[in-house]
This record gives C-alpha cells, structure tokens and sequence, in this order.
C-alpha cells in the first residue's frame, strides 16, 4: 500500500493566540498560530488541525485572519473546528483557506446540519469531531456515549450509531476523541476507535490520550484510525514529527516520509 | 505573460493563487497571478488554471453559470494551445462526463466517464483522503525533476470520483488505492492532477514551478 497513515497535530487557538504556546523550536512568537503551523509544516507533518476556543463567538473574526494567513504559507492541509454552528460559519473558513471543517456540538443538536453541510460544501470538507466516554460498567458490552461542553454534558446518544448517522448524512471523515484518555497520557481508547472505525466506511482519526511513540501505532494498527491526531507530546517537544514517523515506519506502517532528514 | 486562476464559485482558490505566486517567484518568472471570473481575462491569460472542489455535476453548472467562460476555455486551450492545469474536479471536467449524482457532460477534453473510485479491498475508506506516491506512465514537463515511485514523494488526494474509461495514452500517473486511482492526465497542451498541488507541499510546488515553465 502505497497509501499513507496522518500524522495531525493540533493547535487550540483562543482569541488568535496558541493556548499555551508551542515549545518544541525557537519561534519568535511561541504563541502566533501562523509561525506554529510554518513549524508543523516546515517539521513533515502531514495536515494540520485548528480548533477555536474563543469563548465569544464576536471575536471569531481573529480566526479567519489567522486561517487565511496559514493558507497562504503553508501548502498542506488545514482542517478547522470549534464553534461551527452555521452554513455560513462553515463557508467563512472555507473562503478563508481551510480544507475542511469539523463540527461539533451543533452536529449534535441537529443532525441534519451535517446533511445540509455536505450538500453545500460536498462530503469531503465535512469533519464530524465526536467526544465520546465509556459510560458501560466493567463486564458489560462495550458502550460509549457523546458528550459536550468539553466532556461535562452527557447527551445518551451513542457514539457508534451516531458516527453510522453522520456519515450517513454525509460526513466526509470523523475525528473521535475519547473524553476519558484526553490529557492522559495512558493511550487512545482503542476498543472505541475500532468500534467506530469498523462501523464507518470514511475515514476515523484517533485523538485523545497519546504519550508514546507506541501509542501512535496502536491507534492504526490495533484501532483501525487511518490518521493520528495530537497536541501537547508535539508543542512540548516531547516527540518531534520525524521521531512519530521513524517509529510508526519502524513498526510496518505505512508513512509519508517527505521532508523528513535524519 | 499572466496566470488566469479560473473563479466560478468552487471553493477558495486564496491558497492557489499563493503557491503559484510564490512559485513563480522562485523559478524568477515575472508573471501576475490573477483569481477571475472574468472570461476575456482567461482568453488573454497565457496560462490557465481551472480548479475545483465538490460535485461534478454542481461545478459543472457553476462554470456555466459564469457566461462566456466555457466558451473562453474552449477557444483559449484547444483552439490556440494555451497550457493549462485543471486540479481535481478542474480536472474532471476535462473528461466526457461525471456519474456523481446524475449523469452530466463535461467538457469533452479528453475522452471518459468520471466514476466511482472501487478498491479491491472493501476495507479501504472512501473518500480517497491523504497521501500517496504517484506511479508515473511516461516523461513529462510538469514532472521533471520530482521522484516519483513508491518511493518517491507524496501527493494530496481528498476525492471519491476518478476518470475511467478514457483512452491509455492520457492517463499520465496512477496512485494505488486498492486499484489504480487516475492521479494525472496530459494531452496536447493540457495536464490535469486529481491530486490538489496547492496542499501537496514539495511535491505540489515543483509540479506548480514546472507547470510554470512549461512550453508545450
């Protein structure tokens, strides 16, 4: 196969600015969103991910600058999420430069968003991101359920039916964090990631929990993800984009080793 | 000597117009890279691009939609030669016709029908989204100086229809997914990428500086 497995980092940006900055090179400005993406892409990485927290959605405007200016420096993909509501939010970033954008929440709330976003803006565009927690007890079958407000609201929708259902509607790709492995080092939950993976025919990408290079593998290999997706371990410093690839490479899969030296 | 970005409402084409300036530049050419809808612009133009993001069917009837630019297309590429580059669903409706949704005619360009990517093995996902090497058929401008082979560099791909059915000598490079993908088509003054250039990074800026360059 011939094909390549993502590598994706990803930056919060709230009000234009990198939430907690990025530290794995000297940047002039650890915290502009541009100079970090010229990082990333400078560095191999194979796409890029920006999610807005921006509390206020006033100030959203900030983004779609920061979109543009990314689009014009960077010729890699670039996928943007975070208070999508609209058709017309989605169109915003779009004319601005990004390739695709996620939908969360709203997604949530009306499924048939998903639909009419496809329709206007074609399936590929359309990521549907899904925060999801095992809410089965130990013994039971395996059960995960969407939850929102950063994984404080549970909704009692179940996660896989409701991948089935977006893709149904047209989604284009899923990105599927899990609520409980986010920010702890311990690994993608992988039975979820192969859940919704074996469920969907477009493609999943794992996020939440990554803190080895074997847990990049294990999101592929064991998860089904056909892309990789993680923040803190890459602004850190605690991998850099080349060692992920040597070790993903090293295990048999598939890699993009363009740009790569060393 | 300019650039006509073709604009018939598909998609941002800021990204575009970004990569081929800056290749431009690099490859020390003095030419204006101009983002139009304005069809005595491309008839002028000494290049042409013609991108596109979505449906078939709907970037069809958008590049209709923009009165006289089918025509200026026509009279600019296969009436005086001019070279051009259509990317992605650009690329497609250079082709015969689009099976997605409905069956609509393209431009006719080149023979054969824009249908569904069928990989051998069901596992693998559709849309065709990421990287992937190009398996080059034959030499061409645009590729000079890029490697290619499975070990060579990689391209962007995000789409779910290819060309099929077209005659041998226009596909230029295939990608593997499962089956042969169509990842490039070349005749007479024309090279189409199913790939996007503008996201593919080293590869997609030597294609778009070669592209530049080129003197069919």
């Amino acid at each position: 196969m011939t094909f390549k497995v993502r590598i994706i980092p990803c930056l919060d940006v709230k009000d234009g600015r990198v939430v907690k900055g990025v530290q794995f090179v000297d940047l002039i400005d650890a915290g502009d969103p541009v100079e970090a993406a010229k990082a990333y892409d400078a560095a191999g990485a194979d796409e890029l991910t920006f999610l807005d927290i921006t509390a206020s959605s006033d100030d959203r405007r900030t983004m779609f600058d920061v979109v543009t200016r990314t689009a014009e420096a960077c010729f890699m993909p670039l996928t943007v999420g975070g208070g999508v509501r609209t058709v017309e939010d989605i169109r915003a970033l779009l004319v601005s430069g990004a390739d695709k954008v996620s939908i969360n929440t709203a997604a949530v709330n009306d499924r048939a968003f998903v639909g009419r976003a496809a329709d206007k803006f074609g399936n590929q565009c359309i990521v549907v991101a899904i925060d999801a927690k095992r809410v089965s007890a130990a013994g039971e079958a395996d059960r995960w359920e969407i939850f929102t407000h950063g994984g404080r609201k549970p909704t009692g929708i179940d996660a896989v039916a409701y991948a089935r259902e977006v893709v149904a509607l047209g989604a284009g790709e899923i990105l599927l964090t899990s609520m409980d492995r986010d920010g702890t080092k311990s690994g993608f939950d992988l039975a979820l990631t192969r859940a919704v993976a074996d469920a969907v025919p477009v493609p999943v990408i794992a996020s939440g929990g990554v803190g080895t290079l074997d847990h990049f593998v294990d999101g592929v290999a064991q998860g089904g993800a056909t892309g990789v997706l993680a923040a803190s371990v890459f602004h850190f410093g605690t991998f850099t984009i080349g060692e992920v690839k040597r070790h993903m490479q090293a295990a048999g899969l598939p890699i993009r080793m363009d740009g790569i030296t060393g | 000597m300019s650039v006509a970005i073709v604009d018939y409402g598909s998609g941002n084409l800021h990204s575009a117009q970004k990569a081929f300036e800056r290749m431009a530049r690099e490859r020390g050419l003095n030419v204006p890279v101009l983002v139009t809808a304005d069809p005595d612009t491309v008839r002028k133009a000494d290049r042409i691009v013609l991108p596109g993001v979505g449906a078939f069917a709907d970037c069809k009837a958008g590049l209709i939609g923009v009165p006289g630019m089918v025509e200026a297309l026509t009279e600019a590429v296969r009436g005086r030669g001019r070279p051009f580059l259509g990317i992605c669903v650009g690329m497609q409706l250079m082709a015969g016709r689009g099976l997605e949704k409905e069956i609509s005619a393209g431009l006719g360009w080149v023979p054969g029908d824009i249908d569904l990517i069928r990989p051998s093995d069901p596992s693998l996902k559709i849309p065709h989204m990421g990287w992937n090497t190009l398996n080059v058929t034959r030499d061409h401008p645009v590729l000079a100086g890029i490697p290619t082979g499975p070990d060579g560099l990689h391209a962007y791909f995000v789409h779910s229809y290819h060309l099929t059915a077209t005659a041998g000598d226009v596909i230029l490079a295939d990608a593997d997914y499962g089956t042969r993908v169509t990842a490039m088509i070349a005749r007479d003054t024309m090279v189409g990428t199913q790939f996007h250039p503008e996201k593919s990074q080293t590869l997609g800026l030597a294609l778009i500086g070669n592209f530049l360059e080129w003197r069919p």
